[in-house]
């Protein structure tokens, strides 16, 4: 029973973790029809920015308050420069992301050099509690705790302020809301930056869970949001909510049960959810 | 003084040369119509002024102030509400949540106004919880004029709000805009002679993107030669 509250614990937080990135991916794609595949490029930015702020002012609260900056910031440049011009062209926008995905990866090896680097926990979240003879780890509790702060959030912020009414208004009819005074535009560029922040949290809360980290990552953890957004149904955060911890909880157990299988875990679930339902777990038909 | 003028614009959609030379003015407590049959470039002459279509030539100016080059957005917060063809409804938010959005302010004479379009529109009131691609045809369009009419605007473009509506929707509506008169300005796109000629006080007739007749409705309607010629109506 112990080995499977610790299996249960870890699942859950790597598939915060995953959430973390799809959530970014999923507001990117839902609300403004982008592919970005640069994505994963933001999360591996968001590791490196978190673990040289941690190196560099010992607070782990600046560190990843720093690292969702970063996060914007690169976002805020991404759409204005690579984005802005494929609105609307899905092919253009996979060429021109899977490029400045390249581009963020290799800047990182320019700025950090080639080399992996080590990510520490903080003194606060490390270590573990004991529960009734159940090991606790601080630090995935932590995370399973920012992951489901952020989707509480995410969700308050479209159903209930003005700004995601707005943005679920523009989604359906940008014209309209340009009609009605609104710079619809300006509203975009937030969304797309708060994606890419949402990616950078991810990374820089990976950082200490994985240990190490290497410039190519993103591209490795982008394919798993990806599967997660498409599991979940493109443009859903409850689906991808929902994915992003099926995903986790299934890898934790798989790699205890059935190691070999492990690997192929997430593929298969995909398989079998769009054979079922094509458009995802919570996607719209059609 | 004028309200909108709108001098000798051409508007181009893609390789479309659809607006060709329109001049026109809409004078402050009047309904103006401009009608014409499909294809005759109304709807982009909505369009153009709103920015939506932006024009390649003319001059549009709104309380005295050229606009014609802002993105649309500004020309919206200069005071000029815009209905679409198509009522341009957010089908996934509520009547209630759509008419948040539109409420640039939330002050006293904003509510106002708002308690004052449910009493025109009750179905609104009724259905306000109710998601905005749910509402019947006349109820999306009663939102759709709501919507534009909430705000302070002193110029409303409202484009066909007759079309696809049942004879007693039709008659709802024109009682409404009638109301609206007294508080706002009017410039309507509108097929619907009967309707147009009953509400309106200003005609302006478009044929291939170009002004061909102008003048008061009372004259259009003792017209019958323009009308025939133009509208294919006796």
């Amino acid at each position: 029973m112990n080995g499977i509250i610790n299996l249960l614990v870890n699942g859950l937080a790597t598939g915060m973790l995953i959430f973390l990135l799809a959530s970014g991916l999923t507001l990117i794609f839902g609300l403004m029809s982008v592919l970005n595949f640069a994505h994963g490029g933001l999360f591996a930015w968001g590791a490196y920015g978190g673990v040289w702020l941690y190196a560099a002012t010992g607070s782990f609260f600046v560190a990843i308050l720093g690292a969702v900056v970063i996060g914007m910031l690169l976002g805020l440049v991404l759409e204005r420069l690579v984005i802005r011009p494929v609105y609307g062209n899905h092919i253009q926008q996979i060429l021109v992301t899977l490029g400045a995905m390249l581009v963020l990866s290799e800047l990182l090896k320019v700025v950090f050099g080639p080399n992996p680097l080590k990510a520490d926990v903080p003194p606060l979240l490390n270590g573990s509690w004991e529960v009734e003879g159940v090991i606790l780890i601080k630090y995935r509790l932590f995370i399973i705790c920012i992951g489901a702060i952020v989707f509480a959030g995410l969700l308050f912020v479209l159903k209930r302020t003005k700004i995601g009414l707005i943005v679920r208004a523009g989604v359906m009819n940008p014209e309209m809301v340009q009609a009605l005074g609104i710079p619809i535009r300006r509203v975009f560029t937030l969304v797309f930056m708060a994606g890419a922040g949402l990616a950078a949290l991810g990374g820089a809360l990976l950082a200490p869970y994985s240990g190490v980290i290497f410039a190519e990552m993103g591209m490795q953890f982008a394919i798993l949001a990806f599967i997660v957004v498409v599991i979940g149904g493109m443009g859903s955060i409850q689906g991808s909510a929902f994915a992003a911890l099926l995903v986790g909880l299934s890898g934790a157990f798989m790699a205890y049960y059935v190691p070999e299988l492990s690997l192929a875990a997430n593929m298969l679930l995909m398989v079998i959810v769009l054979l079922i339902k094509p458009s995802g777990l919570f996607g719209a038909k059609g | 003084m004028t309200l909108l003028q709108v001098r000798g614009i051409e508007t181009h959609i893609g390789q479309y040369h659809i607006l060709q030379g329109v001049t026109f003015e809409v004078v402050p407590g009047e309904i103006t119509v401009l009608l014409g049959r499909n294809g005759a470039g109304k709807t982009t002459t909505l369009r153009s002024i709103m920015g939506l279509n932006p024009v390649s030539k003319g001059e549009i100016s709104f309380q005295g102030e050229r606009v014609e080059a802002l993105p649309t957005h500004r020309i919206s917060r200069q005071g000029i509400g815009y209905v679409p063809e198509d009522q341009g409804i957010f089908p996934d938010l509520t009547v209630g949540e759509t008419m948040r959005i539109a409420m640039r302010l939330n002050d006293d004479h904003t509510k106002a106004r708002l308690e004052w379009v449910l009493e025109l529109f009750p179905d609104l009131h009724k259905f306000w919880g109710r998601k905005s691609g749910l509402l019947s045809g006349g109820q999306k369009q009663m939102l759709a004029i709501s919507r534009a009419y909430v705000n302070d605007n002193r110029l409303l473009l409202i484009d066909e709000p007759s079309k696809g509506l049942a004879p007693i929707m039709v008659e709802k509506l024109m009682l409404a805009i009638e109301q609206m008169k007294a508080k706002t300005t009017v410039l309507l796109v509108e097929q619907n002679f009967m309707m147009a000629s009953r509400i309106g006080h200003r005609y302006y007739l478009m044929d291939e993107g170009r002004i061909v007749s102008e003048g008061m409705m009372a004259e259009l309607q003792q017209d019958e030669a323009t009308r025939r010629k133009y509208l294919g109506i006796a």
